[in-house]
């Protein structure tokens, strides 16, 4: 079937299986390899895209034909040109990365975290990210730098 | 990890959801928000020939109180109801708290109440809690829609009262009195784990501080969820006391029958049900500013 996605802006019009997933038609029909696959069993949150600014969704429990006419945002949507999305940003300031493998997923989560809850307590951002999984940090500094995305790093919220 | 192929049909109304389901029967199923029925489908544990998607169904995007009744459609999802802006009026203290701890905070962004009720699994979390509210399920069949008990809609564990070429249409709950509340009680291991056991109680208060009506149910108990009416009918007419909190859990103790797995043995999650159903009864009496 013909499936026409938007993806960070861009239309990308494919012949694909209905059965296609969401994340393999970015990985693969598209070439945006920054969604990741983790468990690839709706467990782990690094797949997250967010969909239609407004869900943070798992890319491999939803299909490709799910989005056919909808507006997708990956991490690779999230740069103007050389500058950072400041969320980006907070992650490079707050060492809130080690391998990178979950980070897409963490960012995509957030920016929808953000968007329904400007002012997060340290507890609504581990609340928030609580179905992504990282193996690497530890999470205190992923939850420092969407704390200082939010502007709310060393605030009492 | 593939799904078996199948055709997708995206419904634009549930008048078309409806009429596809009615033309292909068994051989289709209805696609919410695909956060059980996906992951079935990679598991080869589902492998229906046709999917009717219907998240373009505008008419079922209802989330709403609607005289008497809060009306949930088949597209409302949890996260929607988690950030509704009456749901802190604690008559809704039981749903609120719900839409909190089912699955994770994604899976919550595209689950569905409906579609949660129409999976019926043994462990579900909105099982448990439709029956404490006495929620009913309107179900679309060939004769039009009728509304189900939600004791009579969950028939056996993943089974419900919906037949072939029919589905549900929304959900609804009775809108309480203001001296009511509830409170759901839920151990998982991890987030995005089905309930080791879960409590939901609902409870209304007379004037006098006695108790007008209780609903108290149980998730990973037996096949499909369970009303402890053991408990409701010693709860009814009652002044909250502690000895009462007390033989409702373990009442409810004694109407769990769990499996053991690797959450826990069957006489630890029968003990834990109680538990959690005496914790349910105080937050929810505390919610109405009583202490017991
Ligand atoms: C990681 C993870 C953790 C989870 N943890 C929990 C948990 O802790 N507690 C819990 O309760 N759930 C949990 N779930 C399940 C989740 O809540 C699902 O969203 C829910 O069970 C099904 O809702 P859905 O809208 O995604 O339905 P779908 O997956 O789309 O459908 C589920 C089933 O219901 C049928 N169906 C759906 N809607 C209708 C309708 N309107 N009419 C007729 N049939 C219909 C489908 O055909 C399918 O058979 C978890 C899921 C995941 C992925
Ligand atoms: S790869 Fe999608 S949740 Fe893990
Ligand atoms: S940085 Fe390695 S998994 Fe999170």
């Amino acid at each position: 079937m013909k499936v026409n996605v938007t993806v960070n802006g861009v239309a990308y019009e494919r012949e694909v299986e209905a059965r296609t997933l969401l994340a393999y038609f970015l990985r693969e029909e598209c070439g945006l390899t920054g969604t990741h696959v983790g468990c690839d069993t709706s467990s782990c949150g690094c797949c997250v895209v967010v969909l239609d600014s407004d869900k943070a969704v798992k890319s491999c429990s939803m299909f490709a034909a799910q989005a056919d006419g909808h507006q997708v945002l990956t991490v690779e949507g999230l740069a103007n040109g050389g500058t950072l999305h400041p969320l980006q940003q907070a992650f490079w300031d707050q060492h809130g990365l080690q391998c990178g493998y979950c980070t897409p997923g963490m960012l995509l989560t957030s920016i929808i975290l953000l968007k329904h809850n400007p002012n997060p307590s340290e507890s609504d951002i581990r609340e928030g990210l609580a179905g992504n999984l990282c193996r690497c940090t530890g999470y205190q500094n992923i939850v420092k730098a969407v704390q200082q995305a939010a502007g709310t790093l060393g605030v009492q919220v | 990890m593939i799904p078996a192929a199948f055709t997708y049909l995206r419904a634009h109304t549930s008048d078309e959801a409806f009429a596809h389901l009615q033309q292909y029967g068994a051989e289709a199923r209805v696609l919410a928000g695909g956060q059980s029925l996906i992951p079935a489908m990679r598991f080869r544990l589902a492998r229906p020939a046709v999917l009717v998607d219907i998240n373009a169904s505008s008419d079922l995007n209802v989330l709403r109180v609607n005289g008497n009744a809060l009306a949930v459609g088949a597209i409302a999802r949890d996260s929607d109801i988690e950030r509704a802006p009456w749901i802190t009026d604690r008559r809704w203290s039981l749903i609120r708290d719900v839409s909190r701890v089912v699955a994770d905070p994604v899976v919550r962004q595209m689950g569905t109440v409906v579609g949660s009720l129409c999976h019926n699994d043994p462990a579900g979390d909105w099982t448990a809690a439709s029956l404490a509210a006495r929620a009913e399920v309107t179900v679309r069949g060939k004769d039009g829609a009728r509304d189900v008990k939600i004791d009579d809609f969950l028939v056996d564990s993943f089974t419900t009262a919906v037949g072939e070429g029919e589905m549900a249409l929304g959900v609804h709950f009775p809108v309480a009195d203001d001296r009511t509340a509830g409170a759901y009680q839920k151990v998982e291991r991890k987030v995005g784990d089905f309930a080791t056991a879960a409590a939901a109680v609902q409870l209304s208060l007379n004037a006098d501080g006695t108790i007008r009506e209780a609903g108290v149910a149980l998730s990973a108990a037996g096949p499909c969820a369970v009303r402890v009416d053991e408990a409701e009918q010693m709860l009814r007419g009652q002044r909250p006391s502690a000895e009462l909190i007390r033989a409702a859990g373990d009442a409810a103790s004694r109407r769990s029958a769990p499996q053991a797995d690797l959450r826990g043995s069957v006489e630890y999650k029968k003990n834990l049900a109680g538990v959690l159903v005496v914790r349910a009864l105080r937050q929810a009496l505390s919610r109405l500013g009583v202490q017991a």
